[in-house]
């Protein structure tokens, strides 16, 4: 039997349509988008040569803006480890230590995360829409007339409008996961905690988050890269605008790509996004190995 | 009051907070779902103005038939049936073939083999978007199916080969034997025994390989031009700025996205979560 299923002919037919796509769509376009990112390059006509002028550029720029996106995005993924986190994680504490009614707000709390976020992002618009909107509708209703604003139109707003719907769809997913640590500590753990006259907040500081610190290291990188990939509702919201405000590195990525047809700096982009996606998730690892 | 009565006293102020905010944070979630259900029946007198987040007074179903018909949606909503049915076959099938690779055939790299498909998990679609769009646009596949098919299949592959294994790795090799005494070859052990065994994997694969490409926005935003191949996410930012004053039509088309989800997640809700556990997991 051994030998039969160490034919390398039959090893290689079951791996060949997993091998195909998985090195014809992911791993060849990183190495083109690296090679494209060394070139000046509109899409139709030649490829001129630049070494990394293109990633300097990028960083020195000012008419680009990629340091104010990227800034955009980091400061998204600080808003979300200080907020969204935090929040999940005491819902996730809360449900799974066993509340009446945890299924069902677990299932609701989820739900968000599971809906397109292009239907998210059209039903913010309307939250937001400064004549009808929901938003400004309340305000006016409780007599808050001058708290009213373009929200999405607005410079000074804009921005922090984007990140409520991006932090608050997503709450429910870091939930799950953490729910799911807190759900496996041991029960003997628990007790013998609590036997000992410990109270719930010390038993959630003292042995559950500990505990699932795996878990939390996850939702930290998750949130982290997310942030820095964001695109789907920013894109819906307001594509980068007014005057660039809202701007994250993957809608100009896309705006340098089909806007300006500028196909060697939009790899740029993308490269640095991935480099910086993969340095993130390493420094966090690091940084929660430090804290054992 | 003595102190035991105060403990409990507390206690149950205690609980009571809890319960208020769990149950507040469940309206921030719902809301949005119930007010774009209402608003989907409602006129713009009723949304604007008269009645905002009540139910409809009139039951305005003539939004969906514009929706449908004139918004296009059911062109939409067949396109992104294609592509996810066509994606969740093909990432099945490349899944359990090499997860039966990687599992069960004996040769030396499979590890490695393993670590390298688990890569997928973490790479970004960025990564990809400009060379398959400079092929795709070479090759003329640009406005088809098949390229929204093909990556979204790779992409999701990775989260497919996870959980195959997972599973696959609990079906008992004394199986595969008395199968090969009975004179199935690697092909045969595959299709007859791991193959319809892997029912359970199957379903988690799917769901999660569907709400990928149901939702999906950057690809379809970039590959496809034409509304004959839009898929929803692409064709309700189409219907928006179509209908930017009359809001319900497109609180019909939100709804008409969103309810297939919905259905699944209520009959199926707990093996969504799970596989969301799963992949992040590994992840």
């Amino acid at each position: 039997m051994k030998k039969m299923l160490s034919n390398k002919l039959v090893i290689f037919a079951f791996l060949l349509p997993a091998l195909i796509l998985f090195i014809g769509i992911l791993i060849a376009p990183i190495l083109m988008s690296g090679y494209y990112s060394l070139h000046d390059w509109d899409g139709f006509t030649q490829k001129t040569f630049i070494l990394f002028r293109n990633y300097k550029e990028l960083f020195t720029s000012n008419s680009i803006g990629f340091m104010k996106a990227l800034g955009n995005s980091l400061l998204l993924a600080a808003i979300s480890v200080a907020f969204q986190l935090p929040l999940a994680l005491w819902f996730a504490l809360r449900l799974g230590s066993g509340i009446k009614g945890e299924r069902a707000f677990l299932s609701i709390y989820f739900l968000p995360v599971l809906i397109s976020t292009v239907v998210i992002g059209q039903l913010w618009l309307k939250i937001y829409n400064p004549d009808y909107g929901l938003l400004n509708q309340f305000l006016r209703a409780v007599g808050l007339e001058n708290w009213t604003r373009i929200w999405l139109g607005d410079k000074k707003t804009a921005l922090l409008a984007c990140f409520i719907p991006t932090v608050w769809q997503y709450v429910g997913y870091h939930m799950l996961l953490m729910y799911a640590g807190v759900k496996s500590v041991p029960t003997e753990l628990r007790e013998a905690a609590m036997l000992d006259g410990a109270t719930t907040g010390q038993v959630d500081w003292h042995i559950v988050i500990p505990y699932i610190k795996p878990v939390l290291r996850v939702s930290v990188i998750f949130s982290v890269t997310g942030s820095l990939k964001s695109f789907d509702l920013i894109y819906v919201l307001t594509n980068g605008g007014p005057f660039h405000s809202t701007e994250v590195p993957s809608t100009l990525m896309i705006s340098m790509l089909f806007l300006r047809n500028r196909y060697g700096m939009g790899s740029t982009i993308a490269v640095l996004l991935i480099v910086l996606c993969f340095a993130f998730a390493l420094l966090i690892g690091l940084f929660f190995k430090e804290e054992d | 009051m003595n102190e035991l009565e105060k403990r409990i006293l507390k206690d149950k102020i205690k609980t009571a907070f809890v319960y208020v905010v769990l149950i507040f944070w469940a309206i921030i979630d719902l809301f949005p779902v119930y007010w774009m259900f209402t608003f989907s029946l409602k006129n713009n007198e009723e949304i604007f103005g008269s009645n905002v987040i009540g139910l409809p007074k009139h039951w305005l179903w003539e939004n969906y038939a514009q929706a449908m018909k004139t918004g296009n949606m059911l062109v939409y909503f067949k396109n992104s049936v294609i592509v996810a049915v066509a994606t969740i076959l093909i990432v099945l099938i490349a899944a359990l073939m090499a997860t039966y690779a990687i599992t069960r055939l004996v040769w030396k790299s499979r590890k490695t083999m393993n670590k390298f498909f688990m890569l997928g998990l973490t790479i970004p679609i960025h990564a990809s978007i400009v060379p398959i769009y400079v092929t795709l646009s070479r090759l003329k596949m640009l406005n088809s199916y098949w390229a929204l098919i093909i990556p979204y299949a790779a992409f999701s592959l990775a989260m497919g080969i996870l959980v195959c294994t997972g599973f696959m790795s609990e079906i008992p090799r004394e199986l595969d034997e008395s199968a090969c005494i009975d004179g199935c070859g690697p092909w045969g052990i595959f299709f007859r025994i791991i193959v319809p065994l892997m029912k359970p994997a199957v379903s988690s694969v799917g769901i999660y390989t569907f709400l990928q490409c149901w939702n999906e926005l950057m690809f379809a935003n970039v590959f496809i031009s034409n509304s004959a191949f839009k898929t929803l996410p692409v064709g309700i930012q189409a219907l928006s700025g179509q209908y930017t004053t009359n809001w319900g039509p497109i609180g019909a088309a939100l709804v008409l996205a969103t309810f297939p989800t919905l259905i699944m997640y209520i009959f199926l809700s707990k093996r969504i979560k799970d596989s969301f556990i799963a992949g992040a997991v590994k992840g």
